[in-house]
């Protein structure tokens, strides 16, 4: 996601400006014919040595085949986005007109029904609050591990794990979401239980039950998807910090962890929340995860432990199957909101990342 | 100069020397690490307010604390900070470790289970309930066929809009496809599932179709498409920019136009680095179950026309197992899930190896 850093001098890619006006070099051979047997000359231009006539530009040739071709392909990424945003709209919006209700407080999904009902809030409330609380589970750790995969671990030790967590950064989301609720949803129930008995009197947890396919699990499964693209992004991060600065520090007798505070997190800062970003981008888009692990309700409430929660992404795929022309047009408004979402989250994103040029990304 | 490298210990000691801090003895620490989780164990079974795990939480908190405070009153708060920090740093490793590898066992354990070879030649067609058979072949197929069209389609059309990133673009257009390839990476699955919907399976289907919408594999690979083509291209401009610059001069010192300097010059040196962006780009892609689910239909019976029918993935195949109410159910869903994921790692594997071959990557 980050922008390139120029790695020559020429900040483009060396060397195009000398030829940008000229369809070939002077004494080419023309483009077409790079055979053996010698060009035949144009009359209106062979006295230049013993060299070809200097090219006038052609109208149609294969450099201008070519560079019409990649210009093609590069308008064909603004025609998608484009397109993306006119077919959404355009299914969107009969639905939306459909629509009996406040498309933004109303909390209720029910948009199959003869008069359509279909509020955004509770949706778009639980994508924000389960990512959110993912990333302030994923991003503490992911960063512990970040450092200690890139200072504290002996060096094989570092590369070989860091490896494993490029590796886990692949994994398909559908695998975290089955573990999520097969296997996962146990230790999490057991530990809903117990802060609902110990802590019930903070709203969060409080409730009667039933505990279980809850925001918290959602969160938490969310949380472990995230962790390994945010740790490998920060750890990259973090091993690009100049070996002269921690040694600088540790020469004036910082002990590790003041190192660590003064030389390589505030070099490490904007590509750490350029990572978190990243990361929270994916949380807020993540599907199938969180149609697996949450309990599919319609409501805005602050407690994560009693089964419940939703959000857009989720809500998609749950009911998409059966979805009529209306429910389908409305499952695609909520999938514009998400659109506008993780818009503004990547712009948020790219922004900070931009502002440190030397911050590449490479993982996704 | 003897006396200047000679080390400290040599140096005459003096009672009251303070070069040499004080160091807490690892025995110290290992006491105090017992002595933790004694306390906590204590706390906990004595008040009866928890298990096993909630002696190691807690055990584990008051090691914390007390070498903080012992570390504090024999080393110094600096050190004693650096010890803490040290600990948790070490500890949210053990923390990340531990759910990481309940996924890989579960998923290797219970994915076992149908390892078979019905598994990989039968389909999910006329499979009941009460059926303990069935398999994903129809899946397999599937998902290779759908990430198949899709990478036909972004390959070809990323590197070429990469060749014009880096190569041609110039000016307000270049930065804004640059700008759009960066908001495309962005793009949640479900939301290029919802476009593929909305324009190829409701509006453009039913030209072909007699007016009737319908599901395939080739919208998939479509939707597929969509979240592979930003992938491929950022990572191909990224290869064609560490391209040196005088493997180009050179080439057009010789007279060779620029198209066939890009043809048999840059990309032939970026390849190895393309190579590994296209794989790490595939082995998402057959992992996304989101878009899959909004636009092939997800068919029980193997089909092998992209274009007609509805087809099934591996991911959606998982998804669909996951839901249904059967015994036999997670068992299929477990053993798609192992073959899903060594797909993708075998690719993510591939395509690492790849790239610290290539010379032209740091």
């Amino acid at each position: 996601m980050g922008d390139i850093p120029p790695r020559s001098a020429d900040a483009a890619t060396g060397g195009t400006s000398v030829t940008t006006s000229h369809a070939r070099s002077a004494g080419a051979a023309h483009p077409a014919d790079l055979s053996p047997t010698p060009p035949t000359r144009v009359p209106d231009g062979g006295g230049l040595g013993g060299g070809d006539a200097l090219p006038r530009r052609q109208a149609f040739g294969a450099e201008r085949l070519f560079r019409g071709v990649t210009m093609a392909a590069g308008a064909a990424v603004l025609i998608i986005i484009v397109a993306i945003a006119i077919f959404l709209i355009a299914k969107a919006v009969p639905a939306l007109r459909a629509n009996t209700v406040n498309f933004f407080s109303y909390e209720g999904w029910f948009p199959n029904d003869s008069e359509p009902k279909f509020g955004i809030g509770a949706l778009a409330y639980g994508t924000v609050v389960t990512s959110a609380l993912a990333l302030l589970i994923a991003v503490p750790v992911a960063l512990g591990i970040a450092l200690f995969l890139s200072h504290y671990a002996p060096r094989r030790v570092g590369t070989v794990l860091g490896f494993l967590v490029d590796l886990l950064a692949a994994m398909p989301s559908v695998v975290f979401g089955l573990w999520g609720r097969d296997y996962f949803a146990g230790p999490v129930t057991d530990l809903s239980v117990w802060l609902n008995k110990y802590f019930g009197w903070i709203p969060i947890f409080g409730g009667d039950g039933p505990f279980g396919n809850s925001i918290l699990l959602g969160s938490l499964v969310l949380a472990i998807m995230v962790l390994p693209i945010v740790t490998s992004l920060s750890r990259e991060v973090f091993q690009q910090t100049p070996k002269a600065n921690e040694e600088a520090a540790l020469a004036l007798g910082a002990t590790k962890w003041e190192m660590i505070r003064t030389a390589v997190l505030p070099y490490g800062r904007p590509g750490v929340i350029g990572a978190v970003m990243l990361g929270l981008g994916r949380a807020l888009g993540e599907t199938i995860a969180l149609a697996l692990t949450l309990g599919i309700t319609f409501n805005i409430t602050t407690n994560i432990v009693v089964t419940g929660g939703n959000s857009i992404a989720a809500n998609i795929a749950n009911a998409f199957g059966e979805a009529n022309e209306v429910g389908r047009g409305a499952l695609i408004a909520s999938g514009l909101v998400l659109f506008a979402i993780t818009l503004v989250v990547n712009m948020a994103a790219r922004a900070i990342i931009y502002r440190r040029r030397e911050f590449t990304e490479t993982a996704a | 100069m003897t006396t200047m490298t000679a080390p400290p210990s040599a140096a005459p000691r003096r009672s009251d020397d303070n070069l040499q801090a004080r160091r807490l003895p690892v025995l110290a620490l290992v006491g105090i690490g017992v002595a933790a989780l004694a306390v906590s164990a204590a706390i906990v079974y004595g008040t009866g307010i928890g298990g096993p795990v909630l002696v190691v939480v807690l055990g584990a908190l008051l090691y914390l604390l007390g070498a903080f405070l012992v570390s504090k009153a024999v080393e110094g708060p600096r050190q004693a900070r650096n010890r803490t920090w040290s600990a948790l740093i070490h500890s949210a490793f053990v923390l990340a470790v531990l759910p990481l590898v309940s996924v890989a066992w579960t998923l290797l354990s219970k994915g076992v289970e149908r390892l078979d070879g019905n598994f990989f030649l039968t389909s999910m067609n006329n499979i009941g309930a009460r059926d303990p058979n069935g398999g994903a072949y129809h899946a397999i197929v599937g998902t290779l066929e759908q990430v198949g069209i899709a990478t036909l389609i972004t390959v070809p059309l990323g590197i070429a809009c990469a060749i014009y990133l880096v190569e041609y673009g110039r000016g307000r257009f270049a930065l804004a496809i640059r700008f759009f390839v960066d908001v495309m990476t962005g793009i949640p699955s479900i939301v290029a599932g919802l476009f593929i919907l909305a324009f190829w399976v409701l509006i453009v289907s039913p030209v072909f179709n007699n007016g009737q919408p319908t599901y395939s594999g080739f919208a998939a690979a479509l939707a597929l498409s969509v979240l592979m083509l930003p992938t491929i291209v950022r990572s191909t401009e990224e290869m064609l920019r560490l391209v040196p610059a005088p493997l180009r001069e050179g080439s057009y010192a010789l007279g060779v136009p620029k198209w066939k300097t890009i043809m048999r010059i840059v990309l032939p040196t970026a390849r190895p680095g393309i190579v590994t962006g296209v794989m790490l780009a595939i082995a998402r892609a057959s992992g996304e179950t989101a878009p899959v689910l909004l636009v092939a239909g997800g068919g029980a019976a193997i089909n092998f026309n992209p274009f007609e029918n509805s087809q099934s993935s591996l991911a959606l195949y998982i998804y669909g197992q996951a839901g249904t109410a059967s015994q036999y159910a997670p068992g299929r869903a477990w053993t798609a899930a192992l073959t899903l994921v060594a797909l993708v790692l075998i690719l993510t594997i591939a395509a690492k190896l790849l790239a610290r071959r290539n010379r032209l990557s740091r």
